[in-house]
Order: structure tokens, then sequence, then C-alpha cells
């Protein structure tokens, strides 16, 4: 039982929820949270259900569906979203033939928007995981996703 | 005191309170709209911010503490501006189909908008038609209203304990919604009603069932009756803007004749009738060592909590049906064997204070043939008032008319059910008077009465002492009813409300209910009570004779067919 062993490794104190709930997205290839799991955290926690879904709900570092290896979070807070001179979502749609919010059929790539991620004087921004890249432009886009693809291929 | 300035004017207020309050106390209004009374400061809407001297940004005044030496502008050009911006912003997510909604006339959104000056708006709308959510027998969502102001989750949270309610989701993408998005019936709701009662807009409101009531009223084939709870007597004027507290008793058995209804009476004769079962329940369950303590089953959203998440205390629960219930079954039958009309040709209409009691009202369990509802059609107070309003009744002007016969007599103890602590305190009168069989030398048990959340008391009944407690708002119901399940509570009596105050203020009250508000009520409603002659349950003679003449016994097997009932577990997972 994974989810056991995580919940046992924190206390019953609330402060601990996104610590918990990161945790337990971490250790899954999917990078998602179900229902059972947040009921479980909640339990644990002593707090409400509906309590912890708002905090997922409202990160978008959570996801309640299932995610790619590589997610793709860009930036939609006004500097990013005022760029005009492309638009990264609709490029990264075209070149991952798939829309925002979804996953590619090989499980590589996983399209998301993001809220701010404190770099505005590097608009347009997006992560990819855990790394954050600025300055995009399309020839950059590409750059970033082969060199994701090729790192699967090692 | 601390010397402050509020538009120029030198003002002395007191120390610690914020600007909102400092304003208000010297006659200015300050615009709110997730601000309210009882609930928690969120400063979520940002429609109260003024200018502050020396402060960057606006205040907001709900939250700012004053300080002394504090300039402050109310009405300055900035505060106005970002006033209106704001709920232009609102309104720009918002439904703004005014005629189309409930709330038209009613509605903090549009009186606002109103006293801005917004008469159009500069931003387009970026509204997102969601589903409107109806598939609970009580409460309709409509997220295309909602501003999220947060006053619904707040009430679900801090009253209630509940937290059925949360916000989802961040920025524009925001929600109010249950977890997951799940829909109520789906979800730990007991169909209180406290959001409703304190949302703004018309985003949560009670099912409506007044087209099902003007259905009825104009079918020539139903004989259609109407049982008013007794918590609506002084509530309902404030609806038709008659002083809070008034009692309307008359006037409102007139309107619902003018309504067209067949015959108008009185739940408080069926909450003497509780009494008298819930009270030969709680003798026999003393006499017999029976489950104690006994807990009154009055109130439907207690009802719903205890089933979803006390189903171990069920034995506790008192099996007698609630007044509403208990005058649906008698309508159905005898009423209708008096009468000499078909039960299936009466329509029975309950206007209450509660939205719970929609659900009640269509429990399987509450059915006496089997198959149809003892009770079609259950209006809140407000559903009420909209009525009367509809069909331009001068309520202010009206004769007061008395309930009809021969049900018309009740006693001042069902009177005093309306109030948190009132059945408890009706149930001893009679309990106390029938155990030791002398008259009672005082009335009144002061102990039980208040507005403390958990009120705990002795009394005295053939010199023996029973502890009793009461409880009210879900919040505290599940302190007591978590001492109760761990055991050894010294308790042989237990009341509980779901709604603050008792059903003075319930989920179906009037629009702008406080517990300030409804202390008020609860004033008048033993105002009633003392001006009542009968003030005993088992002293109402109409009651003892539907007992001599159909019932039986009290709690024998006729009482039991037509007014006890029985509950279930509903654990949701």
């Amino acid at each position: 039982m994974e989810l056991k062993r995580i919940l046992e490794k924190y206390p019953k104190r609330q402060d601990c929820l996104i610590d918990v709930l990161l945790d337990v997205q971490n250790t899954k290839s999917t990078r998602h949270l179900t229902e059972v799991e947040l009921a479980r955290v909640s339990e644990h926690l002593g707090l409400p259900e509906s309590h912890v879904f708002s905090v997922v709900s409202f990160y978008s570092f959570f996801s309640m569906t299932p995610r790619g290896k590589h997610i793709l979070q860009v930036c939609r807070d006004v500097p990013c979203y005022l760029n005009d001179t492309f638009n990264v979502h609709e490029t990264l749609e075209s070149m991952l033939g798939i829309k925002t919010g979804d996953t590619t059929e090989d499980g590589l790539f996983t399209l998301e928007y993001s809220s701010c991620l404190g770099c505005c004087d590097q608009a347009p921004v997006m992560r990819v995981n855990d790394t954050v890249y600025g300055n995009l432009t399309p020839d950059k886009l590409r750059a970033i996703i082969s060199e994701c693809r090729s790192d699967d291929d090692a | 005191m601390a010397k402050i300035k509020i538009n120029n004017m030198p003002l002395n207020v007191p120390d610690g309170i914020t600007i909102l309050e400092a304003a208000k106390e010297n006659n200015f209004n300050i615009p709110t709209l997730c601000y309210y009374p009882d609930l928690d400061i969120k400063s979520d809407c940002r429609v109260c911010v003024v200018e502050v001297k020396g402060h960057k940004g606006l205040s907001t005044s709900c939250s700012t503490p004053i300080y002394d030496g504090m300039e402050i502008k109310i009405n300055s050009p900035r505060a106005q501006n970002a006033r209106k911006a704001i709920v232009e912003m609102m309104l720009a997510n918002h439904d703004a189909n005014c005629t189309a909604c409930v709330r038209n006339m009613n509605c903090e959104l549009q009186r606002l908008a109103e006293s801005l000056g917004i008469h159009e708006n500069r931003f387009d709308t970026v509204l997102q038609e969601k589903a409107i959510e109806q598939s609970n027998p009580s409460i309709v969502r409509n997220a295309n209203r909602c501003i999220k102001c947060g006053r619904c989750v707040d009430v679900c949270k801090t009253v209630q304990g509940m937290s059925v309610l949360e916000t989802a989701g961040r920025s524009h993408d925001a929600q109010v919604s249950p977890a997951y998005g799940k829909e109520l019936k789906d979800v730990f709701c007991t169909y209180c009603g406290q959001c409703s009662a304190v949302c703004p807009v018309g985003a949560i409101m009670e099912k409506d069932h007044t087209h099902n009531v003007w259905d009825a009223l104009d079918n020539g084939d139903k004989h259609v009756i109407v049982q008013v709870a007794p918590a609506i007597r002084v509530s309902l004027g404030e609806e038709l803007n008659l002083p809070l507290g008034s009692i309307v008793t008359g006037k409102m058995v007139a309107a619902l004749k003018m309504l067209g209804f067949d015959r108008v009476f009185d739940t408080n004769f069926t909450a003497d009738l509780t009494i008298i079962e819930e009270g030969h329940e709680l003798i026999g369950r003393l006499k017999e060592r029976g489950k104690l303590p006994l807990i009154t089953s009055c109130c439907p959203g207690w009802i719903n909590y205890c089933e979803q998440e006390f189903p171990d205390l069920i034995d506790h629960l008192s099996s007698c049906k609630s007044p509403q219930q208990m005058f649906g079954s008698l309508a159905k039958t005898y009423y209708a064997q008096r009468e000499g009309i078909n039960p299936d040709d009466i329509y029975v209409v309950s206007v209450m204070p509660c939205t719970a009691k929609k659900f009640e009202a269509e429990r399987p369990e509450m059915r006496v043939n089997g198959k149809d509802p003892d009770v079609d059609a259950v209006l809140t107070t407000r559903e009420l008032a909209k009525m009367i309003k509809q069909m331009g009744i001068d309520f202010d002007n009206l004769r007061e008319q008395k309930f009809d016969k021969p049900d018309e007599v009740t006693s001042g103890a069902a009177a005093i059910f309306g109030a948190t602590g009132g059945v408890m305190e009706a149930a001893l009168r009679s309990v106390k008077e029938i155990l030791e069989e002398r008259p009672l030398e005082k009335l009144d048990f002061d102990t039980v009465r208040g507005t403390d959340g958990i009120r705990e008391a002795e009394v005295e009944i053939s010199g023996q002492t029973h502890h009793v407690a009461v409880a009210h708002t879900l919040a505290n119901a599940r302190t007591l009813a978590q001492k109760v399940r761990e055991g050894g509570t010294p308790y042989s009596f237990i009341e509980i409300m779901a709604c603050p105050g008792g059903c003075v203020g319930g989920g179906g009250q009037p629009y702008g209910t406080t517990s300030e508000r409804s202390r008020e009520r609860i004033y008048s409603i033993y105002q009633v009570d003392r001006l009542t002659k009968i003030r005993k349950s088992h002293d109402n003679a109409a009651v003892m004779n539907l007992y001599s003449n159909y019932l039986g016994d009290p709690s024998g097997e006729k009482a039991h067919e037509l007014l006890h009932t029985h509950y279930v577990n509903r654990r949701k997972k």
C-alpha cells in the first residue's frame, strides 16, 4: 500500500496538505490524483474532502486526470497572455496534435495551462515538469519538444 | 475612543471596530456584497473599498480596523470608480437576464448596480453557460448567476460545520460546488438551505413549488388545504414590509384564504399531537429503560444529518413523524373520512421556514397509502410571501381571520416549536405534569431557553433529576451527537434543530435573516405562547378529542400506523 506508507510519514496536521498531495502525486507515473486518494488524505488530515478538492483544483501543479511523461504548462497570466508575436498554446497544439488539457497518444506529452510562474520578465513562459523556459519562440518550442523526445529515446 | 475623519467629518468612534462599522455608526452605509453579519469577514468581493489617507491601495472597509487619526474617503471618485468596475466585472460573468430570475427586485447585486449607477456595462460578457442543478427535492443551484461571494461556502462550513460547498478552481474559472463538482444529492448535504438564505443573488434557491400550488388552486377538482408552521407567523411580515418580529397570524390566515385555499389549518395542532406522541414515547422509554437519550425528530435537516453521519444513533431518534407529516397523514385519512372527500382529491400544501421539509415531504417512508406523498407541496416563507405579492394582496390592511375549525385550537407549547429549545420545553410541560399527576407550578422552563449553541439543564420530575440538552446549528449538533456516540452522557432527552435559532432562522426564512433578527422572532414566539389560553399540549381538548374519536390511545396501534415512521442509514460511502 503505497498511499498508506506516504500518509504515515506525515503528522495529522492540516498544514501538511500540499506536501502530502504532492508526494502522493509524484510517486505515480501518471502524476495525477484520484477521488479515492483525496478522500484518504482528507481522512488522514481531518480536513473536509471539499477543502482538499478545492486546493487540488486551485493549483495548476495538481491534476485529477492522468498525465504524460512531460507536462507542458503554459502560463496564461497577463504578461504572457499579452505576448502578441505568436500564440504559444496554438503553436504547441499544432506541433503535438492535441488540445490543451489532453495527452498525446504515446503518453509523452500533456499540454496544460498554468497560472503565473513568477518569471514575467521573460514572458512568454512555460514549465516542463520542474524546469521553466522563458522568452519562448516557435524555434525554442521545437527544440524543447525534440529534447524531450530524445530524452525518452535515451 | 479614536478620532477619525470620514469624508472630512471629524468623528469619535470606539477603538477596534472596522471602517464599515464606524461608518454605519455614523449613518454612512458603505455598499457591501460578500459581507454578512454572523459570517466570517472575507473581503473577497472588494465592493466595500474606500480610500484611506496614507494607504497605497484602496482598503476594504469590512476588514480594515480604524485607528486614531485615520482619514477615510468613502465616496472619492477613485473608490467609486473601483466599486463600479468591480460590479461591472461581476455582471460580465453573471446571467443578468433579471426578469427571468426569482430574485428580480429582491437581488443584492441588482440593488448594488442600481445604487452605483450602472446602467450599461463597459465589459463584454464572458459567461460560459453551465448546467442548472435541480436533481434534489430541496435546492436548485444555478452557477450562471453565482458571483463567488463565498457566503454559502462560509455558512456551510462555519455555521453548519458541513463543508459541503466549497470554492473550486481559480480566477475566472472559480466555481462554488461540492467536491469534484458533484451534485448535492451525491454528497453529505442535509438540505438545511442556509446557503439559499444567504445567497445575495439567484444562484442558490429553494425548489420552486409556487407553480404547483397555483395549478392546484386553479384545479376545481382538487380540495386544497394548507398548514402553516409555528415560525411563519413571526417572520412572514418581514417579507411584506412589516416591522421585524410582527406577529401576523390573523392576516396570514386571511391572505391564505384570499389565495383560494379551501381550508387553512395550523401546524401547531399537529405540533401538540407530536408532543403527546413524543411525550409518551419518552415516558415509555423512561419507565421501560428503553434507549436513552431520546432525540427529537421534528427537524428534517437534523434527520438527514443523523442518517448520513450518525446512523448508529438512529435508535435514539423519536419515531414520531414531524408535525408537517403528522398533518399530512391525518389530512389524507381522518380528515378525508370526516369530510367525505376522496383522499386522492385532497391536495395538501404546507408553509414551512425550511427547505429540507421539501425533501421530507417526498420521503417514501412518509406515505400513508404507500404510494403518494401525504404533503403534496411545501412552500417556504419566501415563496408564500411571493404568492401574496403575485396575487396583489394588500397584506397590511387585511382584517385578521382565524384558522379553520375544528382544529383551530392549539397550545402555546406548540407555538414555541419555532424557537430553539421550544420542542424541549413543550415536551417537558406535558411529561412533567402527566408523570407527576398534578398541575405544574411553573410553565416556563427558562433553563432550556436562550440562544447558546448547546444548552444543558436539569429537570426535576417526581423527585428524580433528569438531564436534558438542546442544540441548534449542525455544527453544535455534531458536538452533541459525538458525545452521545461516545456514551456516558447523563441525558434523558435531547432536542436538536439544524438551523441557527431553530426554525425562526430556517433556510426558507426571509432574506437577510441574522442571529439578531432571529432573536426578535424568538421573542415574538414566546409572546404568542404567553397570549395563548392553553399552554400545554395535553390541555388541547381538540387533540384529545381526536384521540378519543379516531386515534385511540396515545402511542397506540392507530397512532403508530399514522403518526410514526422509521429512519434509514443513508451513509453515502
